[in-house]
């Protein structure tokens, strides 16, 4: 049994001229809560869709559960269950109908398990997917994908539009999962302090790109931030490797840096600043740290500021 | 089991992080007591809403301070009163917070009788129960 349930390659994919995900290598640890984070038109859901054997690549390969993504045999399907973004349903179908059919695909399918979690959603097994709000569809798209047991879970967006208890329900879900050891979820969102309780592995893209994947507490421990003071007004930022994110306001400068060295140090140094204090980060910032665009150096607070606009 | 265990995502200190800071202290102010137990790492993280491997890198790191005794299967109890480092140790991890805490009191205007002040009041606040007896181990 191989140590990782999801092995991608230089997985790529091209929409016309463009390119949606741009030579992906992820492996996701067996047992790992891992959160796939990146704004929106990042390819997540493309890498997903792909990984589940749901789109072919252009280019490059990936296995899940040990198997090429373009044939996964029904057996092993058996053992994944797929939340997709925006919990499609089939809409005519009542409750009783979707589970018999979704129990058809499942040998592990578990009853109980189905039945407690509808019935905290507060779903009669004769409702009918087109009649149910968010939260509802939510919660029945959770009963039949945590009723199959699944060895792999993925989930495209779970929490997207849910309200507090709603999305509290789907973390505890989640926390679910994990008694069964070795049960691996992949997800995606973008709700950081979700991410933060229930993930312990995150991967972020980036335009297309792959450009975290690691525990979340390596993650943050390789994220910086730096405040310099200067007598005068601030110098622009140097050059300098790693360099995430900066913000000049003033006569400060904030610079986020990732994977700190002693090259970074020196450079840093180099500045002349009267003072330099380093500050912890919250996931979030150090999210958008990554995420946000580098070439702009003031905030839209900083340059409405500066535009003299009120 | 009365402890309440109060964290917040979104903060700059990772859960893990704070859970080990939160133990600490009530160990430190004497609102966990030594024999006292501790949720389990499953029970606890099912509470919490928290991945299980944050509480058990949290109860790892307690283990290693010999805040608490895990024993696999028997529970999780609040261990008794031992020092873990030497004196000298001790006054070496502490330095630097005392340091800080000058540096910043005396660039904010404080005076030295101030920045004593402000610790009491702080101390004073916590209720702290007579310190028990250490022993060195």
């Amino acid at each position: 049994m191989s140590q990782y349930v999801i092995e991608t390659s230089g997985l790529t994919r091209y929409f016309g001229g463009k390119c949606a995900v741009d030579q992906v290598t992820l492996r996701v640890p067996r047992g790992a809560v891992l959160a796939l984070l990146g704004r929106n038109g990042s390819g997540k859901s493309t890498l997903i869709r792909m990984i589940l054997g749901l789109l072919d690549p252009t280019r490059g390969s990936a296995t899940v559960l040990g198997e090429d993504c373009r044939r996964i045999q029904p057996a092993t399907r058996g053992r994944i269950a797929y939340v997709a973004e925006g919990h499609p349903l089939i809409d005519w179908m009542r409750v009783s109908d979707l589970e018999s059919f979704q129990k058809g695909f499942y040998p592990d399918w578990d009853d109980r398990m189905f039945r407690t979690v509808v019935e905290h959603f507060d779903l009669a097994s004769n409702a009918r997917a087109s009649g149910m709000s968010r939260g509802q569809r939510a919660g029945l798209s959770l009963a039949l994908a945590l009723a199959t047991r699944p060895e792999l879970l993925v989930m495209d967006d779970p929490a997207m539009g849910l309200d507090p208890v709603a999305r509290r329900t789907l973390l505890e879900a989640m926390i679910l999962l994990t008694r069964d050891a070795g049960h691996t979820i992949f997800f995606s969102s973008h709700i950081l302090d979700d991410v933060e309780r229930v993930a312990d592995h995150v991967a972020i893209l980036d335009r297309s790109i792959l450009r975290v994947s690691c525990p979340v507490d390596t993650f943050r421990a390789r994220v910086k931030r730096l405040t310099l003071v200067f007598a005068a007004k601030a110098p622009p930022a140097p050059e300098i490797p790693g360099l995430l994110e900066v913000r000049r306001e003033e006569n400060e400068l904030r610079l986020t840096l990732a994977n700190y060295s002693e090259q970074t140090e020196r450079i840093i140094a180099s500045l002349g600043a009267v003072s330099t204090s380093e500050s912890a980060l919250t996931l979030e910032d150090a999210v958008i740290a990554y995420l946000g665009d580098r070439s702009r150096q003031v905030s839209l607070l900083e340059k409405t500021r500066e535009a003299g606009v009120i | 089991m009365g402890f309440e265990f109060i964290f917040s995502p979104g903060s700059a200190s990772p859960i893990f992080r704070q859970i080990v800071d939160l133990v600490r202290l009530a160990v430190a102010t004497g609102k966990l007591k030594a024999g006292e137990q501790l949720p389990s790492v499953r029970a606890l993280a099912e509470r919490l809403v928290v991945n299980p491997n944050t509480i058990a890198k949290a109860y790892g790191e307690l283990a290693r301070e010999g805040i608490i005794d895990g024993q696999q299967g028997r529970g999780v109890f609040i261990a008794p009163p031992r020092q873990i480092y030497t004196k000298a140790e001790r006054l070496r991890r502490i330095g630097p917070l005392v340091d800080a805490l000058i540096s910043e009191g005396l660039s904010l205007g404080f005076s030295a009788e101030e920045l004593v002040d402000s610790v009491q009041q702080k101390l004073a606040r916590l209720d702290l129960q007579p310190a028990p007896a250490r022993k060195q181990s």
